[in-house]
């Protein structure tokens, strides 16, 4: 009983991981209809950025952790410009394939500068609570639970009241239309893919907390991950990303208590192709009306 | 009468004219749309473009709001349009209900208005009229939370007109507002149109539906296979033997 509480705080923490980087998928998806692939990538950039940062000079977390989001947010912005924007009217692929070369530059550029893995310097004090019996919870798992759900609190927030968030929505559906009201459609999606970058910008600093060996590869081993979460949660939408990612995370935690660790991703990946044969759309997905 | 004129920019017209349209073209690939077509639309008034399907009407309306890239002279009270972004036009005081309705289904009926309010800053002002666009359509008051894609297509149809009308605009723009409803429900559009345009908003109606069109408008347009054939007085156009024989019969 002890260990399956104990194993629960540990998917808790890896599963707000998740569940914070699919936000950047379902958001690029819900406004534009496509998958940003250089997403993963960004998170990778956080987890360096925020590295390089304290290296540099040793600031607090509160202070690192917005510096990075801003800065994966402008990578974002300009992903979406360079990538995005101008193959708009040009077939999906096209621009599937721009940003995946997007993500090959970051990665390539962040292993040239580091082609080892680096050690993410502690960026607090971190304590270990009994809760009960064997059950301990360190004050860097509560930390990096409660920063995640505490922006997807915000996050959903910003969706579901504001105007910004009711523009997004109104983008989903019909574009051509959403500028007719006078929105600047283009804004918003600029704005949505920076949002959705620095929330996988924070997410690539918790990651570095809670697994302080950073390597470039970790945007794609992590993305895709996430990248699943989104999908079996339903893709373009907020709340299916974040239980896609706890789901993720559960799946991984418990895969590897039960099973030798090597099985790990086996279990997930093929969770995603259960989840989408019985749901298409995935737990929380719609079917989509596509139009023009 | 002079029906079968293009209207012509005389000094003493150009003082009351809202809108004018000068040479629009529009080209989507190699087929051309809007062949050079050219009108201008007097303040307060009524005016009408009708046409069969396929004439170039909703191009037309999409190039006057922005969304496709035109050719010609598009003007707004003194002020050249052509080419600018659909978020420009609608904060110059133009905006349009477009084909279809363009409801967001998955969104409610009052956060449809308030997107239609974008532009805006006085949020009293908003709040006004969200409660003036429920005095022109009850029925949507009684479904302001409701999300608008399980309204019905005369309420779709209201809720778009409400819509439009949220941003101020003087001029709005309607693409087809009859299409797919009951007698009875264009009826009520109509009747609200007639209503907004006595309080000064000046309408620019596109409609297959000749005879109703005609009917509520000052003043009219012919559109075929996308150039002005005929134009004038919309009582005029109803007594047009052209227009018995194609639109009317
Ligand atoms: N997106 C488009 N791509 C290619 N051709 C189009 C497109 N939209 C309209 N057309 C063509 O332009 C012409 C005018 O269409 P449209 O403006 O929709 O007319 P209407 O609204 O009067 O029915 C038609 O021949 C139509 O087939
Ligand atoms: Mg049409």
């Amino acid at each position: 009983m002890d260990y399956a509480l104990q194993q629960a705080i540990n998917a808790l923490q890896l599963g707000s991981i998740y569940a914070l980087i699919a936000l950047g998928y379902s958001l690029v998806y819900g406004v534009l209809g496509m998958i940003n692939f250089a997403h993963g990538d960004v998170f990778m950039l956080g987890a360096f950025a925020c590295f390089v940062l304290v290296m540099w000079i040793p600031l607090p977390l509160v202070v690192v952790l917005p510096a990075v989001m801003v800065i994966t947010g402008l990578a974002g912005m300009l992903i979406e410009r360079v990538a995005y924007r101008p193959l708009r009217r040009a077939p999906k692929v096209s621009a599937i394939i721009t940003a995946l070369g997007c993500g090959l530059v970051i990665a390539n550029a962040v292993n040239s500068l580091s082609p080892y893995s680096q050690s993410m310097p502690r960026l607090l004090e971190d304590e270990t609570h009994t809760l009960f019996g064997e059950v301990k919870v360190s004050s860097l798992q509560i930390l990096i639970t409660g920063v995640a759900v505490g922006l997807m609190v915000g996050l959903d927030f910003v969706v579901r009241k504001t105007r910004f968030g009711m523009a997004m929505r109104a983008i989903a559906q019909d574009r051509a239309t959403v500028a007719l009201m006078g929105v600047p459609v283009n804004r918003i999606i600029a704005l949505t893919f920076g949002i959705g970058a620095s929330l996988g910008g924070a997410a690539g600093v918790l990651y570095g907390l809670a697994y302080p060996v950073i390597a470039a590869p970790m945007g794609v081993l992590v993305g895709w991950k996430a990248f699943v979460a989104a999908v079996i949660g339903g893709i373009g939408n907020v709340r299916g990303a974040m239980l896609g990612g706890y789901l993720i995370g559960a799946v991984e935690v418990t895969t590897v208590a039960v099973l030798p660790s090597t099985y790990r991703d086996l279990i997930a990946y093929s969770l995603l192709l259960v989840i989408l044969i019985f749901k298409p759309h995935g737990l929380l997905g719609r079917p989509v009306n596509q139009k023009v | 009468m002079n029906a079968t004129s293009t209207p012509a920019g005389s000094a003493e017209r150009a003082k009351d004219t809202v809108l004018s349209v000068r040479n629009l073209t529009v080209n989507y690939g190699d087929i051309r749309a809007v062949k050079g077509v050219s009108f201008d639309v007097r303040r307060g008034e009524i005016f009408t473009l009708i046409g069969a399907n396929g004439a170039g009407k909703t191009s037309t309306l999409r190039a006057l709001s922005g969304l496709c890239p035109c050719g010609g002279e598009i003007v707004l009270e003194g002020r050249a349009l052509g080419g600018a972004a659909p978020e420009v036009i609608v904060a110059a005081g133009m905006s349009q209900v477009p084909e279809g309705r363009g409801i967001f289904g998955a969104l409610t009926v009052a956060e449809n208005l308030r997107l239609g309010a974008w532009i805006r800053r006085d949020r009293e002002g908003v709040a006004a009229d969200l409660e003036r666009m429920f005095g022109y359509f009850p029925r949507l008051r009684e479904r302001r939370e409701q999300l608008a894609g399980t309204l019905s297509g005369g309420e779709q149809q209201m809720l778009a007109v409400a819509r439009a009308l949220m941003s101020r605009a003087r001029v709005l723009l309607l693409d087809e507002p009859s299409m797919g409803l009951a007698p009875k429900l264009v009826k009520e559009i109509y009747a609200v149109l007639r209503e907004i345009n006595a309080r000064g908003v000046t309408i620019l109606l596109v409609e297959q539906n000749a005879n109703l069109a005609l009917r509520l408008a000052d003043r009219a347009a012919v559109l075929e296979t996308g150039e002005v054939v005929l134009s004038g007085a919309g009582a005029e156009l109803l007594d047009h033997p052209r227009v018995r024989e194609a639109y009317l019969g």
